[in-house]
Order: C-alpha cells, then structure tokens, then sequence
C-alpha cells in the first residue's frame, strides 16, 4: 500500500472539515443574517376587489408581457413563466373573495436550502431572488417549493427560473414593490415582518366579523414574509392549509449533519476492517 | 525507435483499438443503432428549443423521467461496485475477485451515463461547473452534496479501474502506481457511494407533502442505501449471466466454473439486505400510521411493490440459496430490479402529486432518450471488455505484483 494510514487520515479528515464548514442553515424568524429585519408584505383580501392591476403593474416592472384578461378568464391560475403573480377568485360562505398568489418569501426558504448554486438566494431584508449568472437549471428548487412558485421556461434554450423577487431592484432604489405601490384599494401593504405581524393583529382584534383569527404566513413553513389575512377560513380561498408549520430546510437538516461524521468515520473503520481481515487471512495460509 | 516512431505505433494502436471487434449484424446492434440514431436528433432538438420540446415535463412535475429513472434509478443499479469492492478489498473476500473489474466498469460507465443524463436535463448545463468552482457553493443542498460525491465518486472508480487500462496498454511501470492507490479508492468510494446512494433519497426530503405518504418518510435516505445493496447486486448477477455468454470465449474455466458460487454468494447477501430492508419498510409503514391508505388504489399499488417485488424475490433469493438453483436466483434477481425501478419511480414521478389533476407521463422522446443513454452505456461497456482484461485474466506480469 503506498499511502500510509496516518496520511490518510489526515487527508480523510480534511475533506470532511471542508464539506461540514458552513453547513448551518439560516434559522430566524424575522430578522436575517445581519440582523436587518425582514421586509414583508400584508395581503389583506378583504379590501382586495380583484382589479388585476397588480398583474399589469407586476409584468411592467419585471419587462413581462401583459395577462390577457379575456371573459373566459379562469377563476383559478397559477404564477406561470409569464407571470410572477395572479389574483384569483373565490366564492366562499361570505361571498367572493379575491386571493393573490406569488413568492411567499419565505424566512427559511426550501429554494434556497434546495439550490446547489446559491442562485436562489435569501438577501438580507428578506426578499428571495434569483440570479440568472449562477443558475444551471436543475430545478431542484421547484421541486423543493412547498408552495410550488419557482417556474421555468420550458420552451427556452436559455431558460430562466420565474418568480417573484419582491421587485428587488426597485427595493434597491428605495421604491416599494409595484404590486404595492400601484394597488387602488391598500389591499397590499409594505412594511417590516414585525409592523406587518402588529398591524395584522390590530386588525383582526378591531374588527372580529371581518377577519378569521389567523395569519397566514405567519408560522407558515417556518415563517413567511407575505402575510395573508382572510374573512374566511384558509382552506376556502385555496391556501395551502398541509404546509408544515415549521422550516422546511430542516427536514434535511439531520442528513447533512451526518454528513461529516461519515466522512471521519467510515474511512477509519473501513480501513480497520481491512486490516484486521487481511491479518486473519493470512493467519490462515500459514 | 525513435520518439517520433513511438508515438505512431502508439496512434495506430489506438486506431485500430477503435474499430469494433465482434460481429456488426448483431440483433442488439439493429436495434440499438437507429434508437441511438434518433436520440442524437432529440439531443439536439432538446438543446436547441428547450427541454418542452421533448419531454412532458411540467410547472408541477419539474423532475420526470430523466431523473427518476436514467439517475435516480439508475445509481442504485450502480451501487453493485461499492458493495463488491467491500467484499474483495475490506473483507478480502478473494472468491468474488473475478466480478470485481466487470462490476467497477459497469458501476464507473453507469455513473458517467446516468449522471451524465442529469447534464440533458439541465436548463443551463454551462453553468454546471459553478457549484465546482464556486460560484457558489451551495453547502445546504443535498444536491450539491449529491454532485460532488458523483464527481468524486467518478474518479475513485476510475482508479479502481484504472490497472486494467495499463494492463491493456502494457505500461507496467504506472500499473504498479495504480495498482498501489486502490485501496485508498476503495475506501474513499465506499464512503462516498454510502453517502450519495442515501442522498438521493434525501434529495426529496423537501418535497413533504408532493409525494404520496406511502413512500414519504423521514427515512428515505436510509431506505435508499439499503436498497441500493440489493439492487446493485441484482444487477451485477444479471449482468454476469449475460456477459457470460456474450463474452463466453474471454473468460477462463477457472472463473467460469467459479461463477456460480459468487452467484449463490451474492444471492445470500440479496436476500439478507432484502429482509432488512422488508423490516424497514415495516417499521416506516408503522411509525407514520399509514394503515387508512392501504384500502385505496395507491394502497394497492403499494402493497404489489412490498409483497409482489420485495417479499417474494427475498424469498426466491432465499430458496434458490439454500437449493443451489442458479435460475431462479437469476428470476429472484430481475424481479428485484423490476422491484427497484418501481419504488424509485413511485418516489419520484408516480407518487409525486399524486393528487394533482393532470400526471406526468413521459413522452416517448423522453424514453427514447433514455434508451440511447443505456444503449450507449452497453456499447462502451463492450468495447472495454473486448480489449482491456476485465473478464479475462490479466496478463502474467500484471498478476506477480498481487
Ligand atoms: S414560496 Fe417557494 S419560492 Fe418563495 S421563498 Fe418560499 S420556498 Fe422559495
Ligand atoms: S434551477 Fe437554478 S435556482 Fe433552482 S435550484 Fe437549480 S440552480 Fe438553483
């Protein structure tokens, strides 16, 4: 054999430091790594009166081409490689009620746990985007979304992952998001996750016949940065109500952490497994 | 000689090396030939209009065939070369050395096929190489985890394999190199194929409530690495009957008549993996309090994949263990195989949103696809066998050194 065991080690346990460093995940629950509070949206569906202007305003600010709103519009879409939101509509015990999807921005997002290149990427105040340089296309993130937003440009030999991105670059300029800027009826409303959260509560407690008493988003998943308040139970506006109430990255948690002990591990014991049985072999011979 | 005369017989050894050896007309060579043909078109096609141009794939259903069965699939059939270089190199188990080669060099040419297909797949394969170098590293993906142990793995097993390419170009100074590194290969490789057979399985860790609770469970990388024991040997028994008459004349009588004790060994260690694995399988089924879906159609379908094609192969292995019956442990083995391809396939497309109102069915470019991905595979896998020593014995030179 022409390595020694004591080189080998050390080569065995190098590698295994370097696939534990920076394994931790990002766990908190409204406020990133800098300690800048995350950035939210509250979705208040009962001012919501189903418009459709944040789908225009949406697809002006991301250079997307407009939705065609015929009459036969569905009741129901979802987000598409076109749109990074839509507003759908429900008829519920408490008549119609009109349900914006998008990104949930999610505190500890299954995307970004799930890309291999850190194309998905949570930024600091708390929108999740994507960036096209780093991206392979492997699509693991939609895979891993629970709430299935990430879409890809299947017909495309450059591809792109579509999703909203909290209209990062208008974020970057000090402007809000279009969604939020443009809405005729304050349905939407920007704000740090914890005004957000406060302002919620205010007003289901002001108002207790309006509101069901439950935030949606609020442990969500772990916690999301979309807010979501509803005059009727979740279930009857299509939210997904299965989504598990905590992070979504620690489902793989216990697997990755094993990760670097196998690496110290089973070389050690492979290697004395080999040593011991060659030892008995030739015992035998002789 | 001169170097330069050196250097042409080198060439034209080469070149003489690529032209194929056996017969061309072989029924395996009609067939294969124009499905490979028509895949290159479909590659191409791909490439240029977007993966929808010939796959069924959707917003919903992002992963399809060309994941769950060319890569997730296809690495558990690989999974033979880890558990055999456990039996030759950590276990000095010297019975099963006339496996070892073949089974390396199926297990190196399935990594760079079926990993390979994960590159078709890919909407930007031209960044594939950023989680390599960097940019970034993405050290909270399984999928990166995943990637590089492919990577890494890739290169053990070349190493493993690598005496036979010396032996077949007669360098005998780098053989004894090679040969020094293989048991650092060795145990580096078994590491690794421990921790990506189980990744796989964690790779949909994630994906909780898309994947029918009946094969979703917290336990799915461990599930993973069990079967990958039986499913590798499965295939290496498989494989070693039909090289074993294809490839009849390179084989020597020793080996030939060796062949059935390794079969017989390997089947023993199938139907013990098996039970295992049937135990496991239990006790998931248990723990997660699944019993109000076994009475509907997924119910069903599951049970068919516990009982249909795990139970009864254990015990075909079992049987045919205990009464020496070559042929059924072959029947014990494809039925095992078939078993492995259903459950990798129920994880990742057939329970995966299960409950959506459109499924996923691959188009047939799709399969087509796959099947130029296997086909080529063979091709390769034949073209080394017929030249370098992988069934055959290896030269006497090469033998001394052991
Ligand atoms: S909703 Fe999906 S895409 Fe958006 S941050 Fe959460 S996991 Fe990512
Ligand atoms: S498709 Fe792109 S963004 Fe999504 S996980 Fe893969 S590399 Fe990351």
């Amino acid at each position: 054999m022409s390595i020694t065991r004591r080189g080998f080690f050390k080569a065995v346990c190098a590698t295994g430091a370097v696939l534990a460093l920076g394994r931790e995940l990002q766990a908190s629950p409204s406020a990133g790594k800098g300690g800048i509070e995350y950035r939210g949206m509250l979705y208040d569906s009962t001012l919501c009166k189903g418009c459709h202007g944040c789908e225009f305003d949406c697809a002006e600010a991301n250079g997307l081409p407009y939705p065609e709103l015929g009459q036969d519009l569905p009741p129901i879409r979802t987000t598409s490689e076109t749109q990074r939101t839509v507003v759908n509509t429900y008829s519920t015990s408490k008549g119609e009620v009109f349900v914006k999807v998008q990104c949930m921005h999610c505190n500890e997002p299954a995307c970004v746990a799930a890309c291999l290149t850190q194309a998905m990427f949570k930024s600091k105040a708390g929108p999740v985007i994507w960036r096209e340089d780093k991206c392979m296309g492997c699509r693991y993130c939609m895979v891993s979304c629970p709430f299935n937003i990430p879409k890809f440009e299947y017909h495309s030999p450059n591809p792109k992952i579509i999703k909203c991105d909290l209209c990062y670059n208008r974020l970057k300029t000090g402007e809000i998001p279009a969604c939020a800027a443009n809405c005729p009826n304050e349905a939407l409303f920007y704000g740090t996750r914890r005004q957000l959260i406060k302002e919620a509560r205010r007003r289901i407690v002001e108002n207790p016949t309006k509101y069901v008493d439950y935030l949606y988003g609020e442990d969500e998943a772990g916690g999301t940065c979309w807010l979501y308040l509803s005059p009727v139970k979740f279930e009857e506006i299509g939210m997904k109500t299965t989504i598990q109430k905590s992070s979504y990255p620690a489902l793989t948690k216990g697997f990755l952490y094993s990760v670097p002990t196998i690496f110290v591990l089973f070389p050690a014991l492979l290697l004395g497994m080999h040593q011991a049985t060659k030892n008995d072999h030739q015992t035998k011979e002789e | 000689m001169t170097l330069e005369q050196e250097n042409n017989t080198g060439w034209k050894f080469f070149l003489s090396e690529l032209k194929p050896k056996g017969k061309l007309l072989t029924p395996f060579n009609i067939i294969s030939v124009p499905i490979v043909l028509l895949g290159i078109v479909l590659i191409v096609i791909r490439f240029w209009k977007g993966i929808g141009a010939i796959t069924n794939l959707t917003q919903e259903v992002p992963w399809g065939l060309w994941i769950g069965f060319d890569v997730v699939t296809g690495v558990a059939f690989a999974g033979g070369a880890y558990v055999v270089t456990f039996l030759v190199y950590i276990l000095h188990m010297k019975k099963y050395y006339p496996i070892m080669r073949a089974t390396v060099l199926n297990g190196f040419l399935a990594y760079v096929f079926y990993a390979g297909a994960l590159l078709l797949d890919l909407g930007r394969p031209w960044n594939v190489i950023n989680p390599i170098i960097g940019n970034n590293f993405g050290v909270s993906s399984v999928l990166f985890l995943v990637a590089w142990h492919f990577l890494l793995y890739m290169i053990a097993q070349l190493i493993e394999f690598s005496p036979a390419i010396a032996e077949w170009l007669g360098a005998k100074r780098i053989h004894k190199i090679l040969s020094g590194m293989t048991i650092a290969a060795v145990i580096f490789g078994i590491t690794l194929s421990t921790l990506h057979q189980s990744g796989l399985g964690a790779l949909y860790l994630m994906a909780k409530e898309k994947i029918h609770p009946l094969w979703y469970s917290e336990f799915l990388p461990i599930m993973f690495f069990v079967s990958s024991i039986f499913a590798g040997l499965s295939m290496v028994i498989f494989e070693g009957s039909i090289s074993h008459r294809v490839f009849f004349q390179q084989i020597s009588e020793k080996n030939h008549r060796a062949q059935n004790t390794i079969i017989m060994g390997l089947a023993k260690i199938c139907a013990g993996a098996m039970f295992a694995y049937f135990f496991l399988q239990i006790l998931v089924f248990i723990h997660d309090k699944n019993w109000n879906f076994l009475d509907t159609p997924m119910g069903y379908w599951f049970m068919m994949e516990m009982i249909g094609f795990i139970l009864l192969p254990m015990m075909l292995f079992y049987v045919s263990y205990r009464k020496g019956n070559i042929t059924l442990i072959r029947i014990a083995s494809i039925l095992t195989m078939l078993g492995i391809i259903l459950n990798r396939l129920n994880v990742t497309v057939i329970g995966f949103k299960w409950d959506a109102p459109i499924h996923y069915i691959p188009s047939w470019m799709e399969i087509v696809v796959t099947l130029t991905v296997i086909f080529t595979e063979i091709w390769i896998f034949r073209w080394v066998i017929r030249r370098m020593p992988v069934l055959s014995d290896a030269p006497s030179w090469a033998k001394n050194e052991h």
